[in-house]
């Protein structure tokens, strides 16, 4: 059945409280740290992002102050990863299996019908904060394909018709 | 012995221990094409372009960034090598929008002359067009990401020559593009408008933002008289718009074409420079009698402006209150011109020609009005002044040079040196000399502060003082002149910045791919009409003083305060 839902909660992605007033403490996260140079600078960014769930502007600029880089060379940095967000994640955190089995089955599909129907790219949160898309390799259930997760939670065998089924579920959770 | 032997495509040449390959092969008059490649910068070896052949080894390796080695065999344009340069360029090409027919670039842009060279006839390799937005934000500078092949160059400039960072490569693999922080607009971010991206740009991917339809309707309306001025480097440097000699001064052709396409008055920025002189001058002079804030630097480069209001606002006190000297025509265009026509300001549309892309900012800057009107309406820069006679059909070889219109025409020799990085300490030194001591300088040359060095330093003997002055260019030479005295250096009085290397004669708006021996020919033009003409101080200029006769006073006055200085402040942009 199309949509069918697992859960397997080693899988379920952290999901970080989001403070709005983080200066103080990213202030505390940079003094760890020398205050000249880039060795640290990807430690340093990883160690914020695991704080706030995601780098905002502010706290990249703040990252360059301390080190004495130039802000865009460090966006430059952070966007060259994967792992590294700008956006803090939607309450429903969508990663999108593009692994080749997936891929083979059509999650190329599934993936722009998502990004059509939450009017977000790969990487992005919705406006209303529910939603956000990440593209991820292999999720390791090949045998679902094409798989996403949704907070963890796994819905196998998905596609276009389907995809939209299960946003709208979520959709509906909010009412 | 310094010196090893090479053998480049057979031949045994010479060449210096620790050079790059390309700067020999370049002696030796051997063309390799480059693409990021760029003149006394640290190469990045990045875009391939450069490949030649190591026999013994078998490699292709990049030319710009391979030292030579004791007798290293190098062939420059085996077949390997050809085809490997032809395959770069067909996959640069294959994501490339093709819109050359449309592209200001068209026929002077670097990857379609490459293209040219290497026979690219037919299209072998197709891939995904990009379709990024072109960002217009900035008041100067145009970016469009589709058209951008990732050289580098924009980012090596902004980073290793101004200083600023603006830009770098943002995300990774075929969706690099090049981006500010955060992939905003331009205008959030550092960039202080210099325009030398634009100058190094192999295609059309950064250019200049064009008002031309503004200023054809302008010069269309009966209602509005158009006037124009031109800066005192763009005589110098039109020329090779059209072919001519570089330095060729085409200053009285100028004129004459000006009117030809409609300006119904054409000024003289140099004019102004002179103003500018009388003005910061004076500053000078009150700052160092009455113990203000020194060192005093200039206020004339609109980049540089941007740049301490961003990076270096602790010294914006130090700053000349001094408009530039396109900002002060404009404000005397619209006052002390207006009264003197009988015309209403609002009436006047007011256009600069300018060497610079930050001019375009700086017109549009708030500070730049004087009871809700702009100073100046519109810049071009001296390539679209070249694009818009051509449009209007006027070739400067065949027009017989006119005399510039009175009474903000005139200009002293000393004005004119307002395009050479050098030239504005030498013509406020001229006429401080003069209001100092009552006498004029025996020589009027300061050869320590001429030339294209990044930094120049001299102590100038005024009666019984010594003062010293610094000039810089490039922005990160005044950065480190700026350190030096946060760090407590004392011995500076005056200090000239210049955002973009060489000063105004290499702006950012100037001609596309001049060589360094076209530069030096602009600077020598400019000093050898101060050699030869009879006016070569500000304070003798006629025009000028007829101007605080009859209308400002004397420098300095509440009404100089009111339309020809101005005020800084600290900027907050993600730098």
């Amino acid at each position: 059945m199309a949509g069918a839902s697992i859960h397997l909660p080693f899988l379920k992605t952290p999901r970080k409280t989001i403070i709005i007033n983080t200066m103080e403490n990213i202030q505390q996260i940079l003094e760890k740290y020398p205050a000249q140079g880039r060795e640290n600078l990807i430690p340093l960014l990883q160690e914020i992002q695991n704080f706030n769930g995601f780098l905002s502007q502010e706290s990249i600029v703040e990252v360059g102050k301390y080190l004495n880089l130039p802000s865009s060379k460090i966006y430059g940095v952070a966007t060259f990863y994967n792992q590294f967000r700008f956006q803090p994640q939607g309450k429903y955190h969508i990663q999108v299996c593009r692994g080749t089995a997936c891929h083979v089955l059509g999650s190329a599909t599934v993936l722009e019908t998502l990004q059509k129907e939450l009017k977000i790219k790969a990487g992005d949160t919705t406006a209303d904060g529910l939603f956000s898309i990440e593209v991820v390799a292999c999720i390791g259930a090949c045998g679902l394909a094409p798989v996403i997760a949704v907070n963890g939670n796994f819905h196998a065998k998905v596609n276009s018709d389907s995809i939209k089924e299960i946003i709208q579920n979520y959709k509906n959770r909010e009412i | 012995m310094n010196t090893i032997n090479i053998k480049i495509n057979n031949k045994t040449v010479e060449a210096n221990k620790g050079e790059m390959i390309l700067d020999v092969l370049n002696r030796q008059g051997i063309k390799v094409p480059t693409l990021c490649h760029i003149k006394d910068v640290f190469p990045s070896g990045a875009c391939r372009m450069c490949v030649v052949e190591n026999v013994k080894t078998g490699k292709l390796i990049t030319s710009c960034s391979y030292p030579v080695e004791d007798n290293m065999e190098i062939l420059t344009h085996s077949q390997r090598v050809v085809d490997s340069r032809k395959t770069i360029v067909e996959l640069l090409l294959s994501s490339h929008p093709d819109d050359c027919l449309y592209c200001v670039r068209n026929n002077h842009c670097e990857l379609q002359d490459l293209s040219a060279e290497l026979q690219v006839r037919e299209r072998r390799i197709s891939g995904k067009k990009n379709n990024y937005h072109i960002d217009r934000s900035s008041a100067s500078i145009v970016r469009d990401p589709d058209k951008c092949i990732l050289c580098g160059r924009c980012v090596r400039v902004c980073e290793e020559i101004m200083g600023v960072s603006a830009i770098d490569f943002i995300n990774r693999g075929s969706k690099t593009i090049v981006g500010t922080t955060f992939n905003k607009g331009l205008n959030n971010s550092s960039c202080i408008n210099c325009g030398q991206c634009i100058m190094v740009c192999p295609t059309g991917a950064l250019t200049e933002k064009n008002h031309f339809a503004e200023i054809r309707d302008a010069i269309q309306n009966p209602k509005r008289t158009v006037v124009v001025q031109y800066a005192p480097a763009i005589s110098v440097s039109l020329a090779e718009e059209f072919g001519m000699s570089p330095g060729e001064d085409v200053n009285g052709i100028m004129n004459a074409a000006l009117r030809r396409v409609g300006f119904d008055m054409v000024f003289d920025t140099t004019f102004s420079a002179d103003l500018t002189i009388m003005e910061e001058s004076a500053e000078l002079i009150h700052r160092i009698q009455n113990g203000g804030q020194l060192p005093m630097i200039t206020s004339c480069c609109p980049g540089w402006i941007k740049y301490a209001e961003e990076f270096a606002s602790d010294f914006i006190p130090n700053i000349s209150s001094c408009k530039s000297p396109q900002q002060m025509m404009g404000a005397v265009i619209k006052s002390y011109w207006a009264d003197k026509e009988c015309m209403s300001p609002e009436n006047i549309y007011s256009v600069a020609i300018m060497p610079c892309t930050a001019k375009k900012f700086e017109a549009q800057r708030e500070e730049m009005t004087s009871k809700g009107i702009t100073d100046v309406d519109a810049v071009l820069t001296t390539r679209e002044l070249g694009a818009f006679l051509k449009m209007m059909g006027v070739n400067l070889h065949n027009i017989e040079p006119e005399m510039v219109d009175s009474p903000l025409g005139f200009r002293s020799t000393a004005g004119k040196l307002f395009a050479n990085s050098g030239g504005v300490m030498e013509a406020a030194l001229r006429t401080a000399y003069y209001k100092l001591t009552g006498k004029e300088l025996v020589q009027f040359r300061i050869p320590a502060v001429r030339g294209l060095e990044g930094r120049k330093e001299a102590k100038i003997k005024i009666g019984e003082m010594e003062i010293g002055v610094a000039v810089v260019s490039g922005l990160v030479n005044a950065a480190k002149l700026l350190q030096e005295i946060r760090e407590g250096r004392k011995d500076i009085h005056f200090i000239e910045v210049m955002a973009c290397p060489g000063g105004c004669i290499n702006g950012g708006g100037q001609h596309i791919g001049a060589s360094e021996g076209a530069l030096k020919a602009r600077i020598s033009t400019i000093y050898n009409i101060d050699d030869k003409e009879v006016v070569k101080v500000s304070h003798k200029n006629p025009e000028v003083k007829q101007l605080y006769d009859n209308f400002l006073g004397e420098p300095l006055s509440h009404i100089s305060h009111e339309l020809l200085h101005t005020h800084y402040q600290k900027r907050d942009v993600l730098k």
